[in-house]
């Protein structure tokens, strides 16, 4: 009896759980399906379920637009931001996880209140520097920024993963006479991998989304594809089908991306404050 | 215990980090402070003086500043009672034992992943648009006219955008740490004969409660900053009635060139984010040595 009430309990959350889950995934699951019908079925009423597979919206978005332009803009933009940053990071966190003194803490927090600055409060200053020394509309200056702002991110994910690594396998090490470079190569190297992979990996995505600056300072020449789908704000003609094909192909890589990252999606978000 | 030696190293290595977000904390803000003081627009590059007070007084008098601010606070509180709400009853419901609870979450933290102004523009043209929407399709289908949302409620649109967005934020965050309640607590709890009801408020809502705060204060500070959904959707209006500080230190900076006004409004933006930093540095600073 018990087993039965527990299984019908089970079908009825399963059941609950499922249809919230569509309800928040349909905007998306829309946007693929649109996006491989031709312009008359997009916004045929009723509206057309099963699409007929086309991939002109595909072709037509890359003639249109050079859409790989941007593509290409975004991958090294969040990539190279990401990369960099974990260059500066590494060393940072790395000191501050094992040789922490009693003024770390006040660092990490420091590290953590550049982070809080909002981006229009320096969007002046920023477009003007840009503008003085070039920057506009570079791939390079976009990096540059997208370094700064996801650094103290990087620091603090960094700095928590590390902080797990048990320091008695240091001491271990060092007993055993090993001097600080094979004491990183050999021991912390493989043990920081992980940490370091997610680390990598939210950045990324986090870079890939970021809005305000990718905007901002670029015009066509660098826009990644924030800026590029902005500029289809304004419709012209039927487009319904073209702007999913758009977006399918700007979010896609990012959402396998987010799938594959979402356990560390958390502590890495929340600064090791929910665990 | 750390020798001389390994401190100076210590030093070495955070050096980079330290200097490169000390340069980026104060250069860009020194300039923004400098600017508010002065009167300089790019339409007039040669006409630059000092203006005193003048561009705070313009900016705070400014009706577009007290609906910016109003907007903003509306937008913010707003989002963050949906995806609070909702992500507590989320992560209770994806608590239970549930049959294909990967994918399920796979399927519910998926709009997190997706670009502002992507998400923005599928809600705008898919669901919201009054002649081909879906939303329009199911009003016609009950008789109903459509609403052209982004006219009619143009901040209350944004916020629904905004919200689907960070609702899976929430969830994950919160159900993160609803797991983390230890199952013999529940149960004493159950055995006590406390009902449902009761264990959610004496039990889980307390337990959660840490979390709450992690998301409101996280979320406030990217919600303050929200600007790509505004600039695809209603571009501000109509009139100022989309408009939030951010949009509006933008508008002033890049379209009417402004740079002395902008950066007012930019240093009153930086005020205002510090007030919420300082209660989530607290949050985050107490649980840095747990």
């Amino acid at each position: 009896m018990a087993r039965s009430v527990t299984l019908q309990k089970k079908l009825t959350f399963t059941a609950l759980a499922w249809a919230v889950a569509f309800l928040l995934f349909f905007p998306i699951f829309w946007t693929i399906l649109t996006s491989f019908k031709p312009e008359a079925q997009a916004i045929a009423s009723p509206p057309v379920i099963i699409p007929s597979w086309t991939l002109e919206n595909y072709v037509e978005v890359q003639a249109r637009s050079d859409y790989f332009r941007h593509f290409a803009n975004s991958v090294w933009i969040s990539v190279g931001s990401t990369l960099i940053a974990l260059l500066i990071a590494i060393p940072a966190a790395w000191a501050m996880a094992f040789a922490p003194t009693p003024k770390t803490k006040d660092v990490l927090m420091w590290m953590l209140s550049t982070k809080m600055m909002p981006a229009v409060g320096v969007l002046v200053p920023m477009y003007l520097l840009f503008h003085d020394f070039g920057l506009l509309d570079t791939v390079w200056g976009l990096t540059m920024v997208l370094t700064l702002i996801n650094l103290p991110i990087v620091i603090w994910m960094l700095y928590t993963y590390f902080k797990e690594i048990p320091v008695d396998i240091l001491e271990a090490a060092r007993m055993d006479g090993a001097v600080l470079w094979k004491e990183l190569v050999y021991v912390l190297v493989p043990m920081a991998v992980p940490g370091i992979a997610s680390t990598l990996l939210l950045n990324i995505i986090l870079a890939w989304n970021e809005a305000f600056w990718t905007i901002n300072l670029t015009a066509s020449k660098a826009a990644p594809l924030t800026a590029f789908i902005s500029s289809f704000s304004s419709p012209q003609g039927l487009f319904w089908a073209k702007l999913s094909a758009a977006s399918t192909l700007a979010i896609a890589p990012i959402l396998v991306l987010g799938w594959l990252s979402q356990r560390q999606l958390v502590r890495g978000l929340t600064f090791g404050a929910v665990k | 215990m750390a020798t001389q030696q390994s401190r100076t190293l210590a030093r070495f290595m955070m050096a980079p980090s330290v200097i490169v977000l000390l340069t980026w904390m104060i250069v860009p803000l020194a300039l923004t402070l400098w600017f508010s003081f002065q009167n300089y627009n790019l339409l007039n590059p040669g006409m630059q003086s000092f203006a005193g007070l003048f561009n705070y007084e313009y900016f705070l008098t400014d009706p577009a500043f007290i609906q910016s601010i109003g907007n903003t606070l509306l937008l913010v509180g707003g989002v963050l009672v949906i995806t609070v709400v909702g992500g507590i009853f989320l992560a209770l419901l994806l608590d239970q034992p549930i049959f294909g609870q990967g994918i399920v979450r796979i399927l519910v933290i998926s709009p997190f992943f997706i670009m502002p102004p992507v998400a923005a523009l599928i809600w705008k043209n898919m669901l919201m648009h009054p002649g081909y929407g879906i939303f329009a399709r199911i009003a016609e289908t009950f008789g109903q006219r459509p609403v052209d949302w982004f006219a009619q409620f143009p901040l209350f649109s944004i916020i629904l955008i905004v919200a689907w967005q960070w609702l899976p934020f929430a969830t994950l965050i919160l159900l993160t740490a609803l797991q983390s309640l230890s199952e013999e607590q529940k149960e004493a709890a159950e055995m006590d004969g406390a009902n449902a009801l009761s264990r959610f408020i004496y039990i889980i809502l307390p337990h959660l409660a840490r979390a709450i705060t992690v998301v409101i204060l996280i979320q406030t500070i990217f919600l303050l900053g929200i600007f790509a959904e505004v600039l695809v959707t209603t571009n501000g209006g109509p009139g100022y009635n989309s408009t939030n500080l951010a949009f509006l230190v933008y508008r002033t900076a890049l379209l009417s060139f402004d740079v002395g006004g902008a950066s007012a409004g930019g240093v009153i933006a930086v005020i205002l984010a510090n007030i919420v930093a300082i209660f989530l540095m607290r949050a985050v600073g107490k649980n840095l040595d747990a």
